[in-house]
């Protein structure tokens, strides 16, 4: 996992992501990871299942990433989104952001977080013992 | 023309394919392309009015025009993250 964004079915591997954005000149790098979680509006949840547009996303995250560097003082980010089948606990995507300054990398991995999920194109269909729904998030 | 449209989760399940090849007169738009394959795959029509459109992987609008050769993608709500 060394490019900066990527979509893909493989496990997200949370070190790695961070370890690509060590510098000499990164006081601070705050990671955001979404997991799969068990319950979701009083249903349980026995698994996800992550739809993309692949080509396009990628574009969308280095969009997003472009945007969180204009807007917030931060050295680099990065993107990385799991699709296919989650099992509970594992992880959807892991968001990294370098930066000199803990306050910046922190407002900027919040920015790309909920950047991602207002555009990127990306769906879910949330897996219950009663059946299957697509989800559709209101940011 | 003809013009590739791609569609996604319920579109893609309800339709029963990922991509449509749509043949449109020369002036066609992103809207003409769509009401091309509501007409084709009817199972979609109730939703596909409400989707975000992108032309070769950018987000537009209905109204954008389409030459061929172009990849259109129905963009039903995202639910990323």
């Amino acid at each position: 996992m060394t490019a900066h964004h990527s979509i893909s079915g493989e496990p997200l591997d949370e070190r790695a992501v961070v370890d690509c954005l060590a510098s000499d000149g990164a006081g601070a790098i705050a990671t955001f990871v979404g997991r799969v979680r068990s319950s979701s509006r009083g249903r349980d949840v026995t698994k996800l299942e992550y739809e993309a547009y692949p080509e396009m996303a990628q574009r969308v995250f280095e969009q997003i990433a472009d945007e969180a560097k204009s807007r917030h003082d931060i050295i680099d980010i990065a993107i990385h989104h799991r699709v296919g089948s989650l099992r509970v606990g594992e992880a959807s995507v892991v968001i990294a952001v370098s930066s000199r300054h803990r306050a910046a990398a922190f407002e900027a991995c919040r920015f790309a977080i909920d950047r991602l999920k207002q555009i990127a194109p990306i769906w879910k269909k949330e897996h219950s013992p009663d059946g299957a729904v697509w989800v559709e998030d209101r940011p | 023309m003809q013009v590739t449209v791609l569609l996604f989760a319920a579109h893609r399940e309800a339709a029963g394919t990922h991509e449509f090849i749509a043949e449109l007169p020369d002036g066609a738009t992103v809207s003409d392309a769509l009401e091309r394959v509501c007409a084709e795959y009817p199972a979609i029509a109730s939703t596909a009015r409400s989707v975000a459109f992108a032309l070769n992987r950018t987000h537009v609008s209905a109204d954008a025009a389409l030459a061929h050769g172009d990849e259109v993608a129905l963009l039903p709500p995202v639910a990323g993250g």
